[in-house]
């Protein structure tokens, strides 16, 4: 380190020294720049509680040309004082001598001097005071004789502004350092939003941008029929199993149900209808009722598809939301017990799973992902199913970004909706696309009351279409 | 979703030709598959106990597959190639047949006993088979998986194979009190009563999670042969005695449960993968079932099922113009047979034993779009006109976070579960004043509740994040769950925002001052009048103090 011998010696010398040391006189004793000795200090700090150091400032002054002339003649004022005599002087002779414009309106605000503007042959100055003190002067010279401490800061300051003072090696004479464009700057004090809910804000935006109206998800708790039932999912659905829902102990069970519709559901599920076979076994009311923690937003679809199949005539609708959802599940790098889903459905006279693959389109185009393939898939509540896949720069692999289909006829004909009626769907997580937007491998460091602040802070802007996100180094499922 | 592990070489010999991974991956996405992992059993073992346990495992390639979880027909090698041999046309889907025995026919007859506890069976003899190692492994693995999926871990439907030639008929499907139940299981060389079996099986790793099925039932079922030889005690343990092994040419095969849809899909499923090594290929010998009404049944169904779609439904579905002819063609490579019929649009598809899963028009609209290509339909975009809106508790959320982060607070995310703890205890509240909802089967006490306050998550945070240079100023804009009669479920939502001033002086009026920001931002204004605001003092309020502050 450059410091080392300076701060060697400067801890001999405080060891030997009582009272501290001065930098300065230490710099100018060893014969080195004041900055290699503050540069010392400096690094002796940064160790720890090894020295202690304070800033002092000490200010020397010294007389200007006009101050040293002024420290010898007087002050202006004085001498306009002195050149005028008992019987007064013409104002316009005064105005003439080398101190006149300056001292007169000194001398004037003394009030040392008057002036009568009615004497005879113009303006005349006299005298109102027999003698007076030079005040100016006298504080000159004690500066000139190294007494400047002597001056209250005040005067100090009144003599500065009079450019008949100046500080010693003031900043005007002193080299300086560039700036270091190479370093940060001081960030400003701020607020900072979420990543994960700045990434929110996106997909919203594009919904909204694409004429898709929000829908309410403001329901945590969601009754096994609406979560399950409603979507066609039979009862006996590993989904179903305590060990990948939260069921609830209280309030155990749903208090209402559309009775008329439950019945549609209970009939479609243990018998088919609607040209459907079912799945031919006993359907409990009971296990409708159980209360849950929603296992999807899709729970939420079905009673927005259900308020609309109850408005007659029907009207094309474009929905979307984007909320949490709750699953009993083994957690690890990419799963939470609890997540965000987020949603989109149309339903139109006639929609065909090109339109879902055209409005796909449209909707990742949006995000940025351009490159699109879809695979057959199972999803117990839509038919045709679709997974989304996308071909991943980093990873140079198609990994899949979302979920999709039409849902089956047996969700949507109990509820009301005329047959033609097609309902188009998709869904993905809002985890998986903001891990990947902002690198990040453990879903924990993003979610949760154990993240990192400073990753808070330092999250850039979330411009999904914008910017391809950093490679990624582990795939979240 | 369900993982077939398979062995590389046999699938291409089976399939008649090799691929590239590549290639096969590219099939299996086409399919509706995914080749999930190249893999053997050597590397599996390496991974999961080290390289020296791996020793001398093979390493023949092994793919594991990913099937659809309502795709039964395609969790063995045989299904498998059926299925891609038929998608390519390379074969005709087999027509399975259900023939009667020439000798006597098998007879399995439930008695009363078992109503209360597993009151349905169904099986079927699988003649002059011939096992190999191979299709032996393959034959336990489908079980197997079967057991693991559409039979609920067992819950829904159990399976038992038997060589026949070592029993014999007429069986018996019965309960008994545990007690009385006692036989040689599979793999072990002494007799056990039931009792003492499920404590053995306690500590199995395989078996201990189906011993609830039936644990706490004052009978236990049981399948005997004439001899009164044990061939099972579902859905625990087959008995030795009738073990199959590669010898075996005639199996039996049963499979109870409390569903009868489900074990009647399970036994086709198993028999028609199987019959493929009969001596006449793809037949099924018929069994017998007596129920205890006396009513008496033939097994396996194999029942196949005509259905009718309009050509132009397929195409309205899917959003293509193909003809019916080649609509047609389409679904045969599904193993749908199918024909035009009628006035030249009807198409008539007939649903094989093997397709379960085929309950509506819409599966088969499905299956012609796998078999068209999903990638080979036109993208369009649906004329769907709307005008979008905002939920207005959102839109509100969104100004007034933005607004928070503009104050110079930080937006905290915190978990919408925690325990009772957090939101009691730790608070100084009564759990039973807080209403809040209870999870009933919570893993970890991180998941007994709703939060009813958005606090315990900001104070969390700030635990979390104490090396962080002070101050903290935190908030969060979420939703809060409280029990609720008015509600159909009995509970409902609150927004709520929560922010949190963290300091080593209290700065109470820094806090004080962004609720007036917020108040201000929300056009309310101070004071009682005209509905303004007023801040009250309360005990509530003074914990906080207490907790969320003093602490440094």
């Amino acid at each position: 380190m450059a410091d080392g011998p300076v701060a060697d010696v400067l801890l001999r010398r405080l060891e030997a020294a009582d009272g501290g040391l001065d930098s300065a006189e230490l710099a100018a004793e060893l014969g080195v720049e004041h900055q290699a000795v503050v540069g010392a200090v400096k690094s002796l700090q940064a160790l720890g509680e090894i020295i202690e150091a304070e800033l002092r400032s000490t200010k020397r002054w010294e007389l200007t040309a006009e101050g040293e002339e002024i420290a010898r003649e007087g002050s202006h004022e004085a001498r306009v004082f002195r050149s005028v005599p008992p019987e007064g002087l013409a104002q316009s002779e005064l105005m003439r001598l080398p101190s006149g414009k300056v001292g007169f309106s000194k001398a004037m605000s003394n009030k040392w001097i008057r002036v009568d503007k009615s004497a005879a042959d113009g303006p005349r100055v006299f005298r109102v005071v027999d003698s007076m003190e030079d005040d100016v002067q006298r504080r000159l010279q004690l500066v000139r004789g190294g007494q400047a401490e002597k001056l209250a800061e005040k005067e100090r300051s009144e003599l500065r502004k009079r450019k008949l003072l100046t500080e010693v090696g003031s900043w005007r004479d002193r080299p300086f350092k560039p700036y270091n464009f190479s370093a940060r700057g001081v960030l400003p004090d701020s607020g900072h939003l979420h990543p994960l809910l700045k990434v929110r804000t996106q997909f919203r935006q594009i919904f909204l941008e694409m004429g898709f109206t929000e829908m309410p998800t403001d329901n945590f708790i969601e009754s096994s029929f609406w979560n399950f039932d409603a979507l066609f999912q039979p009862q006996q659905h590993p989904a179903r199993d305590q060990h990948d829902t939260f069921f609830l102990q209280d309030p155990a069970e749903a208090l209402q149900l559309p009775m008329d519709y439950v019945h549609r559901v209970k009939r479609t599920h243990s018998q088919g209808g609607y040209g459907s076979q079912g799945y031919k076994y006993t359907w409990k009311l009971d296990e409708a009722r159980k209360n849950l923690l929603r296992t999807h937003t899709t729970a939420a679809s079905a009673r927005a598809l259900y308020r609309l199949a109850r408005k007659k005539p029907f009207t094309p609708i474009k929905y979307f939301s984007i909320d949490r959802v709750f699953r009993n599940e083994t957690l690890d790098a990419t799963h939470l017990a609890e997540f965000h889903q987020i949603e989109g459905v149309v339903a139109d006279h006639g929609l065909t799973l090109g339109h879902l693959m055209g409005v796909l389109r449209e909707f990742f185009t949006k995000l940025g992902i351009t490159q699109l393939r879809f695979k057959p898939a199972y999803n117990p509540y839509t038919e045709p199913s679709m997974e989304v896949f996308s071909y991943h720069q980093g990873l140079k692999k198609w990994v899949e970004v979302g979920n999709s289909g039409l849902f089956r006829p047996e969700m949507l004909l109990p509820m009301g909706l005329p047959e033609n009626v097609s309902v188009i769907a998709w869904g993905l997580s809002l985890e998986r696309p903001t891990m990947i937007k902002y690198g990040i491998n453990n879903i924990r460091e993003l979610v949760g009351h154990k993240v990192n602040l400073q990753m808070v802070y330092d999250s850039p802007l979330c411009r999904l279409d914008a910017e391809p996100g950093p490679p990624q180094t582990q795939e979240a499922a | 979703m369900p993982t077939v592990s398979v062995k590389r070489d046999l699938l291409f010999k089976a399939l008649g030709r090799t691929y590239t991974d590549e290639e096969f991956d590219e099939l299996c996405f086409e399919f509706g598959l995914e080749l999930d992992e190249i893999t053997s059993e050597k590397e599996i073992i390496s991974k999961e106990q080290g390289d020296k346990k791996a020793e001398g495992a093979s390493d023949v390639v092994l793919y594991k597959i990913d099937v659809p979880a309502n795709r039964y027909d395609l969790l063995c090698l045989e299904g498998l190639v059926r299925g891609l041999q038929v998608f390519k046309e390379r074969i005709k889907a087999p027509l399975y047949k259900r023939v009667m025995p020439n000798g006597e026919i098998q007879k399995l007859i439930i008695t009363e006993e078992t109503a209360k506890i597993r009151p349905y069976a169904v099986a079927a003899v699988l003649r002059n088979i011939k096992f190999t190692k191979d299709r032996y492994d393959s034959f336990i693995e489908l079980q197997e998986k079967l057991h693991q999926n559409i039979c609920r871990k067992r819950a829904l439907v159990a399976i038992g194979a038997h060589d026949l030639d070592s029993l014999s008929g007429p069986f018996t499907f019965t309960a008994k009190r545990p007690s009385d139940i006692k036989f040689k299981p599979l793999s072990k060389t002494k007799e056990y009563t039931a009792c003492e079996l499920m404590n053995i099986y306690k500590t199995d790793n395989h078996l201990k999670h189906y011993l609830h099925i039936i644990e706490n039932k004052p009978l236990y079922p049981v399948i005997y042969d004439s001899n009164g030889v044990v061939l099972s005690m579902p859905p625990i343990i087959n008995g030795n005695h009738s073990k199959i092994t590669l010898n075996t040419r005639n199996v039996f095969i049963e499979c109870t449960g409390t569903d009868f849809t489900k074990a009647k899909i399970v036994l086709d499923i198993i028999v028609t993968m199987f019959s493929e090594y009969c001596e006449n290929q793809f037949t099924v010998e018929a069994a017998e079932v007596v129920f205890p009404n006396g009513k008496s049944y033939t097994f396996p169904e194999l029942a196949y099922r005509k259905e009718m779609v309009r050509a132009d439904l397929i195409n309205k579905k899917v959003g293509i113009r193909e003809t019916p002819e080649n609509l047609a063609k389409l679904l045969t490579r599904m193993c749908l047979k199918s024909e035009v019929i009628g006035d030249g649009n009807q198409i008539e598809i007939e649903i094989p034993p093997t397709r379960a899963d085929i309950i509506h028009a819409c599966d088969i609209v499905e299956d012609a779009a796998i078999a068209y290509g999903y990638n080979n339909i036109q993208m369009t975009l649906p004329k769907t006109y709307t005008i979008a809106n905002q939920f207005p508790l959102n839109k509100l959320t969104e100004l007034l976070r933005h607004d928070m982060a503009a104050a110079g607070f930080t937006e905290a995310l915190t978990f919408a579960l925690c325990s009772q703890e957090d939101i009691a205890d730790k608070l100084g509240v009564d759990i039973s004043a807080t209403k809040a909802v209870h999870i009933s089967n919570p893993k970890t006490a991180e998941f007994q509740v709703a939060r009813t306050t958005l606090l315990p998550g900001l104070l969390k945070t700030i635990a979390a994040n104490r090396k962080m240079p002070l101050p903290l100023k935190l908030f969060e804009i979420s939703d809060i769950v409280v029990k609720d009669s008015s509600r159909d479920v009995g509970a409902r939502n609150y927004r709520h925002l929560c922010a949190v001033y963290y300091n080593k002086n209290p700065g109470f009026e820094i806090i004080h001052g962004l609720l007036d920001r917020i108040m201000q931002l929300l056009d309310v204004p101070p004071g009682e009048k005209k509905g303004g605001y007023v801040i009250k003092a309360s005990e509530g309020w003074k914990l906080f103090y207490h907790n969320g502050y003093q602490q440094s």
